[in-house]
C-alpha cells in the first residue's frame, strides 16, 4: 500500500509556502520576548503552541534571538517530551506504552505501525499523512494494549488490526475520491 | 599550604583544592572518569572517584570535597572498593567494549580503571541493557560513537569554555541521552578545525576527529 493520496496531497511548493509563512510569523512574535536567555521555553511553548512543532529553522532564530547556540536550544527542546519536532500529520496515530499496554505488548504495536509508515514513534511521513506518537496512558487499561487513532479509542490491539485500520483509510480516501469525480 | 594524610602518607596542598586533585597531584591515584580541575563546580557523575574521610560516616566523593587542614583520607577500604566497582560494573552495563578493539592508544580511561579495581570490563553480574542508538553520528568534523560514550559531559564542559557560542551539548534525555550538535553553521565557520579539545578530553573514544581534520591541525598548529 503506497501512502500518498493524489489529489488532496499537498505539492511541495505549498509545504514551502506554509513553511515561509510559519518563519515570518515566528520572527514577528519573537520580538515580543525579552532577550533573556531565561526566556527560551517560553518562546518555544509559544511557538509550538501556533504552529505544533518546532521546526529546525524556528530553533535556529530563537538562538540566535537570545544570543546562544543553536545546540543549547536543541538541547533543552530535546529535553522535554512536550516538544515535538515534526509536524502533526492529517492522522494522528498514538500507541500506548503505559503499564497495562506494556505488559500486554503494546511496544509490537508500535513497532508495526513503525515498520508500515517507515518512520519512527515521533515522526511523521513525507505527505504528512500519518504520525506517530507514543503515549503514556489513555486511561483505558482494560483495554490493553490500546492505540489512538485520531479520536477514535483502538482496543485490544493486534498485528492484524494495524492493517485493518490502514484498509479502512484506504476504503475512506477512495470513497472520498469517487465523491469529487461524481460532482 | 595545607597538610592532609591520605593513605597515612602525609601530602602538602594548596587551599581551594578538592580532594581528588591534591591526590593526582602527589601521585595517589584514584579512578575518575568526569573530572577537571577547572571546573568550579564538580559535574560529580562517574561515581568513582569515592574515598573514606574521617568524621563521615560513609564513603563521598573526592572531587566534591575542599582540602582542610588535618584531612584524614583513606582511598582504599572495602566499602570504598565496593562502590566504586559497582559504579563501575553500572557504567559497563550500557557500554558495551573489549580491550581489542578500543580505539585509544594504549587502552582508554574506562580499561585503566578496570585494572585498577581488578574487575572486567563486562557489568557482571549485572545484566548487558541495550541502548537504542546508532553506531557512529556524523558531527561534522567528528565521528561520535554514542555506545562508547559514558556522558560524562567533560565535552560539552570544554567546548562551552573555548568557544562562546557552545557547539556540542546533550541531547534527549534519561537512558537516550547522547552527545549532540545542531545547526546551520557553515563548516568552515566552525572553530573545530583548531580546538580538538572535546575529542581531546573524551576518556573513552566516543568522539573521534575525522582524519582531515587531524592532517589540518598538525599543519597549522
Amino acid at each position: 500500500m503506497a501512502f500518498h493520496n493524489d489529489g488532496i496531497d499537498m505539492t511541495a511548493s505549498d509545504l514551502d509556502q506554509e513553511e515561509r509563512a510559519m518563519i515570518q510569523e515566528i520572527k514577528r512574535s519573537l520580538s515580543k520576548f525579552k532577550k533573556h536567555r531565561g526566556n527560551l521555553i517560553p518562546i518555544l511553548q509559544s511557538i509550538q503552541e501556533k504552529h505544533s512543532y518546532l521546526a529546525s529553522a524556528a530553533m535556529e532564530m530563537v538562538a540566535s534571538h537570545l544570543d546562544i547556540s543553536p545546540s543549547e536550544v536543541y538541547g533543552v527542546a530535546t529535553f522535554y517530551n512536550q516538544f515535538r519536532f515534526h509536524p502533526p500529520g492529517r492522522n494522528q496515530i498514538k500507541v500506548c506504552l503505559g503499564t497495562a499496554c506494556h505488559v500486554a505488548g503494546g511496544d509490537i504495536i508500535l513497532e508495526n505501525f513503525e515498520r508500515k509508515l517507515g518512520i519512527k514513534d515521533g515522526e511523521t511521513t513525507a505527505d504528512r499523512e500519518y504520525s506517530i506518537e507514543r503515549v503514556a496512558c489513555v486511561g483505558c487499561c482494560a483495554l490493553a494494549p490500546v492505540a489512538v487513532i485520531n479520536d477514535n479509542v483502538q482496543g485490544y490491539m493486534q498485528p492484524s488490526k494495524v492493517e485493518g485500520i490502514f484498509l479502512q483509510f484506504q476504503i475512506e480516501r477512495e470513497r472520498e475520491e469517487r465523491d469529487k469525480a461524481s460532482e | 599550604m595545607i597538610k592532609l594524610i591520605v593513605d597515612e602518607k602525609e601530602i602538602e596542598t594548596e587551599e581551594g583544592r578538592s580532594v581528588l586533585q591534591a591526590c593526582l597531584e602527589n601521585g595517589i591515584f584514584i579512578p575518575n572518569l568526569c573530572f577537571i580541575k577547572t571546573r568550579q563546580q564538580p559535574h560529580a557523575s562517574c561515581r568513582l572517584c569515592f574515598v573514606e574521610i574521617e568524621g563521615f560516616d560513609r564513603p563521598v566523593t573526592s572531587c566534591t570535597e575542599k582540602v582542610r587542614e588535618g584531612l584524614v583520607v583513606r582511598t582504599d577500604t572495602p566499602p570504598v572498593r565496593r562502590l566504586q566497582r559497582m559504579a563501575f560494573k553500572l557504567l559497563m552495563s550500557g557500554h558495551p567494549c573489549e580491550a581489542k578493539v578500543c580505539p585509544v592508544k594504549g587502552g582508554c580511561q574506562l580499561i585503566r580503571t578496570a585494572k585498577y579495581l581488578k574487575v572486567g570490563l563486562n557489568p557482571k553480574p549485572l545484566e548487558f541493557l541495550e541502548r537504542e542508538v546508532e553506531e557512529e553520528v556524523d558531527l561534522t568534523f567528528f565521528t561520535y560513537y554514542p555506545f562508547r560514550c559514558v556522558l560524562c559531559g567533560k565535552c560539552v564542559y570544554v567546548c562551552r569554555e573555548k568557544n562562546e557560542h557552545n557547539l556540542l551539548t546533550f541531547a534527549q534525555r534519561g537512558f537516550d541521552t547522547v552527545i549532540g550538535f545542531f545547526g546551520d553553521i557553515d563548516p568552515t565557520d566552525l572553530p573545530c578545525h583548531t580546538c580538538l579539545a572535546c575529542a581531546t578530553i573524551c576518556p573513552t573514544g566516543a568522539l573521534i576527529p575525522k582524519p582531515e581534520l587531524t592532517r589540518e591541525a598538525k599543519s597549522n598548529p
